[in-house]
């Protein structure tokens, strides 16, 4: 296994990602091009990049793609799912891009069981617009527009989006994983893996929210952000298994 | 053989003929037969129907299903069709072919549930953000509603854009003999840049976005070459009694079938009146109309609206002969009240008449 760690994913174009240092996006990119590879889909695989910081992602992506408007890629993947059924559709989205002004779009792919993948990435703040407050931004967070700290009287509370999905029906398979530490990011693809399978198997909508780290914006070295996301996104943001076929576990 | 169809069903049924086997909208009235029909008549014909949690869902479904490559519709009013305008946008921008239906309710706001053509604007004029046009179609009967679908789909596919058909309420109720195409498209023209999986092909991608200033600007030429091919090609108008016409009347939908009697009678009184009715609005008629009104003395703009398409008449014939006359919020005017305003511009004098412009 370490072996393939230093092999080029198929799946990846050569394209140089433009990510920041320490930023999540290109571990989480790479984690679904390793798993696309292992489940050799490639050629059958259509995914959609949303806007935020991953809006380049069909850059990198050596599949077909489409690029959605903001928030709407749920429901761009449901058209392109229900004109190609046999074909694999995943959309990659941010916090901002799925949690806040996409609510409606996830909710509803989620609840009709669309046969679609979604990779949520999670970094708690609007990283493409320079670090602005998202749905998930921690109470006291400081962001650009929330200067003093995400106060809860005036912004209220972060959303916790896979929790809220697992109470529908439609979903088949929804986890919630972390990449601030080899182990996890482990953890994180076999999570991705199974989601993916899910959806091969054709049983229901499948989520993977990923806590991941945004050091430019929160203004951190990127070893200081893992730790922050450790101590502080964690505890809020509890990971593990919420939907899966074989029941539901949280990791300690 | 005719059948008789309500409009909003005709159009689903022309679009099924079409090859269309895709259709995501939201109810609202007066396109909600529209939704209906093909709940029904989709899963028929092995394709899907599906009820969007909004029109902003609807639009972007219809984003994801033509970049797949499918023949696929959306449908709305009014308030729907302000939701869609960013998805329109992008699928002219992704240059994804599809065809959007509005059948037009009164506005601003919720406005009301009655014929309306006040959308004209926001149909001509792209109605989202950024340079771009769409192919907007005009029907005039529920015989047109079958045959501008089925030609908005060849469009659509000809110069990978969405078409859109701005139809109205009166239209989308009002139930007329029709005759259905007698051969249904099954064979789709080749979509090689479509979104399938990249088997045996580069990848392919549907994008909107270029960060670099140079690189969009070409995109933006490339599009305005389009929109000018289709603008030299496309555009149509039918023509009534405009041979030496001295007054010509302008009118699309609902309303030129209501002008038309109003032609026919000021005709028959010794008016010397014509009608051009645009079928397409964008690209708008402009040198049918201009070449209609060469010799006339004055030109009838009619809407059911404070006067949209006036601006493109005048664009094309010049201000000074241009009248308007119309209704809003749901009114339809007459043929009485149109000839009334053909008398008043023609200023009819013991049998002959001198226009005297207003
Ligand atoms: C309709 C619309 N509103 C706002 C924007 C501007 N915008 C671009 S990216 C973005 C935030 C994306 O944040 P997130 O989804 O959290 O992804 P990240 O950049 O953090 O990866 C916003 C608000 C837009 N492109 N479209």
């Amino acid at each position: 296994m370490a072996n393939t760690l230093f092999v080029r994913p198929e799946t990846l174009t050569p394209d140089p990602f433009h990510y920041c240092p320490g930023c999540g996006h290109g571990i989480i990119h790479r984690l679904v091009a390793e798993v696309i590879d292992e489940l050799g889909v490639r050629e059958t695989t259509i995914g959609v990049a949303s806007v935020g910081c991953s809006v380049l992602a069909y850059k990198y992506f050596n599949f077909d793609m489409q690029q959605a408007a903001h928030g709407r890629a749920p429901a761009v993947a449901t058209g392109i799912k229900r004109v190609l059924p046999d074909r694999v559709v995943f959309t990659y989205q941010g916090d901002g891009d799925l949690a806040s002004i996409g609510l409606a779009e996830i909710v509803h792919a989620a609840a009709r069981g669309e046969k679609i993948t979604v990779i949520f990435v999670n970094n708690a703040n609007y990283g493409m617009t320079g670090g602005q407050m998202a749905p998930t931004t921690l109470p006291g967070q400081k962001t650009t527009t929330s200067p003093a700290g995400r106060s809860v009287d005036q912004a209220g509370y972060p959303i916790r989006v896979s929790e809220m999905l697992a109470t529908l029906d439609g979903p088949a398979y929804i986890a919630r994983v972390s990449i601030h530490n080899p182990p996890q990011i482990f953890k994180a693809k076999k999570a991705i893996r199974k989601a993916f399978e899910t959806q091969l198997r054709g049983t229901g909508f499948t989520l993977v929210e990923v806590l991941s780290s945004c050091p430019t914006n929160w203004g951190m070295k990127p070893a200081e952000a893992f730790s922050w996301l450790e101590k502080n996104m964690l505890p809020y943001f509890p990971l593990g298994e919420y939907k899966a076929a074989s029941g539901v576990s949280q990791d300690d | 053989m005719k059948i008789l169809m309500k409009g909003n069903e005709a159009i689903g049924e022309a679009a099924v003929l079409a090859g269309c086997r895709y259709f995501f909208g939201y109810p609202i009235t007066p396109q909600t037969e529209l939704l209906e029909y093909l709940s029904r008549r989709l899963p028929e014909a092995g394709g899907v129907f599906l009820q969007a949690e909004s029109e902003i869902a609807a639009i972007n479904m219809v984003y994801g299903a033509a970049g797949a490559g499918a023949r696929v519709m959306t449908s709305s009013s009014g308030p729907g069709l302000s939701l869609k305008q960013e998805g329109i946008s992008f699928l002219a921008a992704a240059e994804l072919p599809c065809v959007i239906v509005n059948v037009m309710r009164g506005g601003p706001g919720l406005g009301g549930i009655q014929p309306s053509q006040a959308d004209y604007f926001q149909a001509t004029r792209g109605g989202g953000h950024g340079d771009y046009r769409l192919p907007v179609l005009a029907p005039a009967c529920v015989q047109e509603m079958v045959d501008l679908t089925v030609r908005a789909f060849t469009l659509a596919d000809q110069y990978r854009t969405p078409v859109m058909i701005l139809a109205d309420g009166l239209l989308g109720q009002m139930m007329e003999p029709v005759e259905l195409p007698a051969a249904p498209v099954n064979e789709l023209p080749a979509k090689p840049w479509a979104t399938t999986g990249c088997k045996g092909r580069q990848k392919n991608i549907i994008n909107t976005l270029y960060l670099n200033p140079e690189e969009l600007e070409a995109v933006n030429q490339r599009l305005q070459e389009k929109f000018a091919a289709i603008t030299k090609k496309e555009a149509r108008a039918e023509e009534y009694l405009v041979e030496n016409a001295d007054i010509i009347v302008v009118a699309f939908g609902i309303v030129a079938r209501i002008a038309k009697e109003a032609v026919k009678v000021a005709h028959a009184q010794g008016i010397r009146a014509g009608l051009v009715r645009p079928v397409t609005l964008w690209p708008f008629p402009e040198k049918i109309l201009a070449a209609a009104a060469a010799r006339a003395k004055a030109v009838l703009t009619v809407e059911m609206n404070a006067g949209q398409m006036i601006e493109d008449v005048r664009l094309a014939v010049g201000n000074e002969r241009v009248h308007f006359y119309g209704r809003m919020g749901g009114m339809v005017p007459t043929s009485k009240a149109i000839l009334e305003q053909i008398r008043k511009i023609g200023g009819i004098v013991r049998g002959k008449y001198a226009v005297r412009p207003a």
